[in-house]
Parts: structure tokens; sequence; C-alpha cells
């Protein structure tokens, strides 16, 4: 049993990852439409930035995080206006291949600056772990949980109880109608395609201590973001959230308890994830089943 | 004394399809005026013309200064327009929509406004937290109605009220306009192609044909012209 707890707390703590990143394809998703290939991309590209700080300019740890995310939202706010929105004229269909071009240029870039060489990443939490009823639960997985669900209450307080935050929502269900109250919805955009980034940032930040940092860092990790997005319903936050924790949960009970399904399996367990919530019910668990009238 | 709003020779085309073709027109402050027409008339696009919605040339006054930019600087400037086919945010909750209606101001606390414009609408506050979508048809458009009211319009653009709606609703909708003109003195530009409400509640009409203006005049007189009645407004 205590076995059991444990391995869902692990599961947590990495699910809380894939939330991150699932809830910032979502976001995206909701406001432009399309699905940013390249947010994975983003992410891996905060996270050298976060390393570079704290290893090669001795930052410490938390201030190099709130600077990276800083960066990032100013980061991914650019890639809207000057890459995506200068596209969107076009069909969404350009714009997402727009994504898997910026996709391959950040990774190339990457690569390019800190080689494909794999680094440590040292955690800002420490590495023992803590009793709790006779459960022996990490305190880096209680770390990750913890930072991935208060930016979720702060995301929640933005869009549910501020003035932007409700004009992002209403820029993202209908521009035209939004427009005409005065919201400036690129804008809004932008916004949103600024805390996606942040939340890829987080995500990649909290993914590379126990996964070690290289170039392809979140190409694994947008995979279970994306099943965790399409098994939550590809246009609700609050799925992408269930979906993340759920997958991380359920992957990581699964390598645990059935013989066959090793480490190897992960991947290909979250791919048949989106293989069957797309064939059995494309919505999702929270998505609204969307009605096109003719 | 000039007009609150003032169209002169304003032209409008989606793509190769010319629109307007030198609308002109001025609505004065204090009154409401109707633009009448058929169905591909340019009454929906004189309205976007005005809000920026469409491309278009000629000149726009609004308040004595020329009316420039998109819609978020016509908003701004105090021009609220409903648009055709309720114009609600049909996710967002009902106190929501009201919110968004109020965005180019910048009150902090609404509640007087919303408890002002729930003096119209007495189903608001119960409904505070339904989505838009799962109100009645005659309710979404009276709740973009009350949307454009938090705004406290200058001119309120109101595109085809009666679009689908029960007579009596339609009736309620525009009496509502009628006291907020005369309580209130608001000044309302509205499309219509039900042309007997609609010239008996404004007092100069626009018959609008293919694109141009055919007549204008006191909502009475297009009313007592048989001509005019029988010719364009189809009654």
């Amino acid at each position: 049993m205590a076995d059991f707890m444990q391995q869902v707390v692990a599961g947590l703590a990495s699910g809380s990852i894939y939330a991150s990143l699932a809830l910032a394809l979502v976001l995206i998703h909701r406001a432009t439409g399309v699905i940013n290939f390249a947010q994975g991309e983003m992410a891996t590209l905060s996270t050298y930035l976060a390393w570079t700080l704290t290893t090669n300019h001795g930052w410490s740890y938390w201030p190099a995080f709130v600077v990276t995310l800083l960066v990032s939202f100013f980061g991914g706010a650019a890639v809207h206006q000057g890459v995506v929105r200068p596209n969107e004229k076009g069909s969404l269909l350009r714009v997402v291949i727009v994504t898997i071009g910026l996709l391959l240029l950040i990774n190339g870039a990457v690569t390019m600056i800190w080689s494909g060489e794999v680094r440590a990443v040292q955690s800002p939490f420490p590495t023992r772990t803590v009793e709790i009823g006779g459960v022996a639960i990490s305190i880096q997985d209680i770390g990750t949980i913890g930072v991935v669900l208060g930016t979720m209450v702060l995301l929640w307080l933005l869009f549910q109880r501020t003035k932007v935050g409700l004009a992002m929502r209403a820029a993202a269900v209908n521009p035209a109608e939004a427009r005409l109250v005065g919201v400036r919805v690129t804008w809004m955009l932008s916004l949103g395609w600024g805390l996606a980034a942040v939340l890829g940032a987080i995500s990649g930040m909290l993914a590379a201590p126990s996964v070690f940092l290289d170039p392809n860092l979140m190409a694994a990790i947008l995979i279970y973001a994306f099943a965790a997005a399409v098994l939550g319903g590809i246009d609700s936050p609050v799925g992408a959230i269930v979906g993340g924790l759920t997958l991380g949960v359920g992957l990581n009970l699964l390598g645990t308890y059935v013989d066959f399904v090793g480490a190897d399996l992960r991947l290909p367990g979250a791919l048949l994830v989106i293989l069957v919530v797309l064939l059995v019910k494309p919505s999702g668990i929270f998505g609204k089943r969307e009605v096109k009238r003719v | 004394m000039s007009a609150l709003l003032g169209l002169r020779d304003v032209n409008a085309r989606y793509g190769p399809v010319q629109a307007l073709r030198g609308v002109s027109l001025e609505v004065p402050e204090g009154e409401i005026v109707a633009v009448l027409g058929a169905n591909g008339a340019g009454k929906t696009t004189t309205l976007r013309a005005v809000s920026g919605t469409v491309r278009r040339t000629g000149t726009i006054t609004f308040a004595g200064a020329p009316l420039r930019g998109g819609p978020e600087s016509v908003a701004k400037a105090g021009i609220a327009h409903v648009p055709e086919g309720r114009g609600t945010f049909t996710e967002l909750s009902v106190v929501e929509n009201l919110r968004l209606g109020a965005y180019t101001r910048r009150e902090r606390d609404l509640r007087g406004d919303i408890d002002r414009v729930s003096e119209w609408f007495p189903w608001i506050p119960e409904r505070a937290d339904q989505p838009a979508g799962t109100l009645s048809g005659g309710e979404q458009q009276m709740l973009a109605l009350a949307r454009a009211l938090m705004a406290r319009p200058r001119l309120l653009m109101l595109d085809e009220p009666s679009l689908g709606l029960a007579p009596m609703i339609v009736r309620e909708i525009f009496r509502i306009v009628r006291e907020l003109n005369e309580r209130d003195g608001l000044t309302v530009l509205v499309v219509e192609q039900d042309a007997r409400i609609a010239l008996d509640t404004a007092s100069t009409a626009y018959v609008l044909e293919v694109g141009k203006v055919a007549v204008e005049g006191p909502s009475a007189e297009l009313r007592e012209n048989e001509s005019v009645r029988r010719s364009y407004l189809g009654y």
C-alpha cells in the first residue's frame, strides 16, 4: 500500500509536468485554433536559459526561474506577433506548418548554441524524502506538484477574476464580438501565447532535474502533453490538468505493476491514449462536441 | 447644430461586390434614426462602415471629429454596436457579458451599472451566472442590448433587433429602446427590416436600395406616403 501511494505521488508529479504543457497547448488552441507544435521546443529553450543563468552566471535557482518565466512570456508573445499573426490570414494549416518550422528552427538553434550534450540540472528541491502517514514521499515530487498547482490557481484567478482575463476569454471565444466591445483581440492573443510559453517553461524547468537536459528534453513530454490535452478535451483547461494528472498516475502505475510495461512502453502508452480517445470520444472528457451548422 | 453622427458619401465593398454607393446620412443627438430597406440593400454594411468592421471610403464624423480606426477605437469613442444575430458571448455568463460591455470604461465597480440595466431587464439578476448561450433568442437580444448599455454609449447602433423573434418580444425591445431615448436621451441608429415598427419608433428614416439612399425624411411622412410605402417598405 505504501509503495502504491508512493507511485501515485510520483505519477502526480510527472503528471503535473504534462498538465502544465498540456494547458499551454489548450490555451493556444482556444485562442488561435491550432496546435502549437513548437510548444515543447520553446519550453526547451526556456529551460536552457534557466540552466545558463544558474550554471554559467552563478544565479541561484529561483531568481533564474522568475527571469526565465518573464523572458519566456515576452518570447511567446513575440512569436505570436512576429511569426503566427502574419500567417493567420491564410488557412489554419499554414499556421500549423509554421509552428512545425519553428520547432525545427528552435531545436537546431538550441543544439547549435548549447551542443547536444546531456546536462545535469540542479533541482530547487532537496532530493530527500519525507514520511507522510508511513509513505515515503520525495520532496521534489511535492515541490513539482506544488509549483504547478500554484500556477494553475494563479491562472484561474487571472481568467476568472480580472478584466484582462475576461477580455482574453472573450477574444478567444468570439473575436469579432470582442472587438466591437473594444477589446484589442490581437494583444489578447499575444498575451495568451506569452502565458502558454510561461507554462511550457515551468514544465521544462520542473522536468529537467529528473530527466536531464538535452535539446530533445521536451520531445517526449510534448507527446504526453498532447495525450493529456486530448484526453481532457483539447479546448478544456480543466481537462488538460485532469488529463495530465491521470496520464501521469496511470502510466506510472502501469509501469510499476504490469510487468511487460517497462519505461520503454510509456510513450507508446501515451500514443495509445491519443488514438483511443480520438476514436471513442474525440471531444475528450471535458470537451464540448463541436457542432458545425451548415 | 451638427449631428452626432454624420456619413458623407460613404462607399464600401466586399471583394467585387459594392455594398454601399455614396451613402450620406445624419443622426442628430437625442434622436432615433432608422435605416430601412430590403435584404442586401446595405443596411448592415452601413453600421459596419461606422464601426470600422468593413473597409470604406468617404467621411464619417462622430461628435464633431472624424471617426477613424477599427472597431476597438470606435467602441472607445462611445459607439455601442449590437450586431445582427444577437451579439453575445454565448460561452460566457450573463454577468460576464455585461462586464465586457463596460470594457472601454475605467470604473472597476460595475455593480451600479448592472443594477441600472437590470431595471430594464428584470430577469438579469437571477440568471447572472448562466451562460448566455442557454438564454432564449429574445433574452439574448435583450442581453446584447443590456451589454451595449453597460458602455454608457453616446450612440447605440442596433442591427435588425427583430430578426427571428416573436412579435411580442420585438415590441418589447422597441418599447425599451424608445424609453431609453425618451428618458435618458440616448441617440439610436437602428437598422431594421420590419419597417412598420421601425417607423413607429424612429423620428427620421432612410430607405436604402442597392447601396444608395433612395428616400429619406421624417418617419411620419414616409409612413403616410403611399408610393414609398408600397415600393420600398412592402406594406
